[in-house]
């Protein structure tokens, strides 16, 4: 072993911060999944009839449909009868109105998470939708939103208070036969967050939603939907972590941004899944489908994630650039060590005139793990002046990891411009050198080098965000300097 | 301050230094020369534990304790500071962080309070004109495109703002215009004190008109093989290496 690669083993030897379990009475479906699981499910959020069918119809595109295997990535086949599809904190019948009918034994595991669920708390400038395993347990700051028009509550609410808007966008932008895993989600999501911005709104604080998976051999299939109308901005962060254990834990969520004319929406996410021990022992698998169907003209998307958790991560944030002028970005941090295997990128549909798009990655690998950038961009045919500029860069950490990088490029209008760098770079024992002569301990070096590699992405991350990611590599001085 | 003792290393399975033997005091100024591949380097190297060398017999003792047992950069907070020869790039990683986590190490560990953002700046400005170096280049990755000349500075800089006991400068003036090298030498001579030691490699005696040493050693084959004072330097400048007994091929270009 050389010496950096024992400084940095020794950083990753670091226990997992979340990984405890919350002691709190559940109800959960036994596992299993077939038809009357779904009509249960439904029947238990009370939901109208269409969502019903909807499920039901997913789950029997699901059944035809087989598991992507084109990924590099490396795990046994999920057995999805094992797994239960409901759980949810025992409490009274109706959803709780305020947070003094919270359970505090929720509230006290938002807490050590460090994500105040209480308005007055620190977070002040941040609604919070925490959502424990299948269901919302509390949305704050719901008063002041609601009177800036801004709808931001629980999909399962909105299911019923605004099924008009549910049916109309839900699919829209990630069909439910989209993909194995969308239409498994299709056919269980159990929770997850609505927001629904008025035209000439931007929205008055950053939306934030805060997933914990707590039971054991539960699967966590959430769902988003996030609606901007004409003129309307808003930014939308989340987070999420799970407690320690020995199996491996299926999370498929899935994301439909819908964005009309002008309009814009900010997407942060700070991945913090339970990764696994340093054996390869347990961890989240994190099949993820994110969309953002950029409808309008001139509306813009960006993404911004900072991946650190999971055992597997296969997500592909990606922007449908289809309005004249329209932008997508994507900005990713995807950090992995031990036995984490991540296969993540975005894709950059370009249809419509003048798109353009900016495609920022940087992978981190330490450790015996592999992380892929995998990245499409797709220039249609109608998509004059397109734009995209992509950086990918890997940071290997020690010599047993691996990076790997699959830019594709597909079509191309003759006017098209695009630009493509990539670097890989190795934090070398010189680097470590000189930092430790410099009287820097190895473990902050690593820090700060792994740090300035992601600058650029960080510098994306709104500034409540910037915080959790600073808790995992450190603040830089940057910027500092006037 | 410094004791080496009969000290052996070697890289790669390949012997470099073979018994080499230096006593530094506080307050003084040595200059190590002697011809490429000597063992220059290789001897800061080891001084600053560089794990890629390997100390295979002898001791050296710094203000009394071992200095061999100690980690890298435990020598570093004890003040032990090497400028590099050929100091490497860390990108995005900016100089001004570098250096205030690096100062913030040594304050620590000497049980100071740390400096915060404000002060280190501050600080780190008037350093860095004391070397003729624009501010801004504190804002730049690490030694990230620095010319040859600014990295050199750079290194001058960061002695100036760690105020080391012991300052090792591995050819800090290679590579250095006329102006520069005024500069670095002003830098170095501001160092000079007397409860500070300065051990300096290089291959030009003109450096040494600059920064006059107490001290002129040779490295020949990783052993000194001859020290005397300020004049060896120009004795050696006027007649190579060859009177010494090393061969004539092994001689610098200086
Ligand atoms: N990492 C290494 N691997 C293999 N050989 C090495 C390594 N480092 C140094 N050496 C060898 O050790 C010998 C001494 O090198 P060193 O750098 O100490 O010389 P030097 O006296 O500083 O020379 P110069 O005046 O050119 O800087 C050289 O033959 C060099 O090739
Ligand atoms: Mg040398």
């Amino acid at each position: 072993m050389t010496n950096t690669e024992q400084q940095v083993s020794e950083l990753i030897k670091r226990e997992y911060e979340h990984g405890f379990v919350t002691d709190i009475e559940a109800d959960s479906f036994e596992p299993g999944l077939n038809e009357d699981v779904i009509r249960r499910l439904s029947a238990i959020k009370n939901e109208p009839e269409f969502m019903l069918e909807w499920r039901l119809k997913a789950y029997r595109r699901w059944l035809t449909m087989e598991e992507p295997n084109w990924a590099h990535l490396n795990y046994p086949k999920i057995d999805f009868n094992a797994i239960s599809y409901y759980s949810a904190p025992k409490r009274p019948e109706d959803m709780p109105q305020s947070l003094d009918e919270v359970d505090p034994e929720l509230l006290r595991t938002y807490e050590r998470l460090g994500i105040p669920l209480h308005e007055h708390a620190k977070l002040a400038g941040v609604a919070v939708d925490a959502v424990f395993d299948s269901v919302s347990v509390v949305t704050t700051f719901k008063e002041p939103l609601e009177k800036a028009g801004v709808i931001f509550c629980p999909i399962s609410e909105a299911v019923q208070k605004y099924p008009e808007l549910v049916q109309k966008y839900l699919g829209s932008v990630v069909p439910m036969g989209d993909n194995y895993f969308a239409a498994l989600n299709s056919a269980v999501f159990s929770d997850g967050s609505f927001v629904y911005i008025p035209k000439g709104v931007r929205c008055p604080m950053e939306l934030s939603t805060y997933f914990r998976i707590n039971a054991a051999n539960t699967g966590q299939f959430e769902r988003t939907l996030i609606i901007a109308e004409d003129d309307s901005y808003v930014s939308y962060l989340e987070g999420c972590t799970a407690p320690m254990r020995d199996e491996n834990q299926l999370h498929a969520a899935v994301v439909e941004l819908v964005i009309l004319d002008n309009a814009e929406i900010k997407y942060s996410t700070v991945q913090n899944w339970y990764p696994g021990d340093e054996h390869g022992k347990g961890g989240i698998y994190n099949f993820v489908t994110k969309r953002a169907a950029c409808i309008g003209k001139n509306s813009k998307v960006s993404w911004t994630q900072v991946e650190t958790g999971s055992a597997i991560t296969w997500k592909y944030p990606s922007s449908v650039l289809r309005g004249e002028g329209s932008i997508g970005e994507f900005y990713s941090v995807a950090l992995t060590h031990n036995y984490q295997q991540a296969d993540t990128g975005t894709k950059m549909i370009h249809l419509g005139k003048n798109t353009t798009s900016t495609i920022i990655s940087k992978g981190i690998s330490a450790g015996r793990s592999s992380n892929t950038y995998r990245g499409l961009v797709k220039i249609g045919p109608g998509a004059e002046g397109a734009r995209n500029f992509t950086e990918c860069d890997s940071l290997l950490i020690g010599d047993q990891c691996a990076a790997h990088t699959f830019p594709y490029i597909e079509g191309s209008a003759k006017t098209a411009i695009l630009e493509h760098e990539a670097t890989t770079s190795k934090v070398s024992d010189e680097q470590m050198f000189l930092c430790r002569q410099r009287g820097i301990d190895p473990e902050q070096a690593v820090s700060m080098i792994v740090n300035g590699f992601c600058k650029s992405v960080f510098q994306e991350l709104p500034m409540e965000f910037a915080v959790e990611a600073g808790k995992l590599l450190e603040v830089s001085l940057e910027g500092a300097v006037g | 301050m410094l004791s080496i003792k009969n000290l052996h290393a070697s890289v790669e399975g390949k012997q470099i230094l073979n018994g080499l033997s230096l006593e530094i005091k506080a307050g003084e100024v040595h200059a190590i020369m002697g011809p490429n591949g000597s063992g220059k380097s290789t001897l800061s190297q080891v001084l600053a534990g560089n794990e890629a060398f390997e100390v295979t017999e002898g001791e050296v003792l710094m203000d009394g304790t071992n200095l061999l047992d100690k980690a890298t950069e435990v020598r570093a907070q004890e003040g032990l500071f090497l400028a590099f020869q050929y100091p490497v790039e860390i990108p995005g990683v900016s100089n001004m962080q570098f250096l205030h986590t690096s100062v913030n190490a040594l304050r620590k560990h000497r049980g100071e309070p740390e400096l915060n953002a404000a002060e280190f700046i501050k600080l780190a400005r008037e350093t860095s004109k004391q070397v003729d170096l624009d501010p801004s280049f504190l804002k730049r990755g690490v030694n990230e495109g620095f010319s040859g000349g600014e990295k050199k500075r750079n290194e001058i800089m960061q002695a100036l703002l760690l105020q080391p006991r012991l300052a090792i400068l591995d050819e800090t003036d290679s590579g250095l215009d006329i102006d520069a090298l005024k500069v670095v030498s002003d830098g170095v001579n501001a160092l000079r004190s007397a409860d500070r030691a300065i051990l300096m490699i290089t291959h030009y005696q003109r450096l040494l008109n600059y920064i006059v040493p107490d001290f002129v050693h040779v490295l020949s084959e990783g052993k000194i093989i001859k020290s005397g004072g300020r004049e060896l330097a120009l004795e050696l400048e006027e007649r190579g290496y060859g009177w010494l007994g090393i061969k004539d091929d092994a001689e610098t270009a200086s």
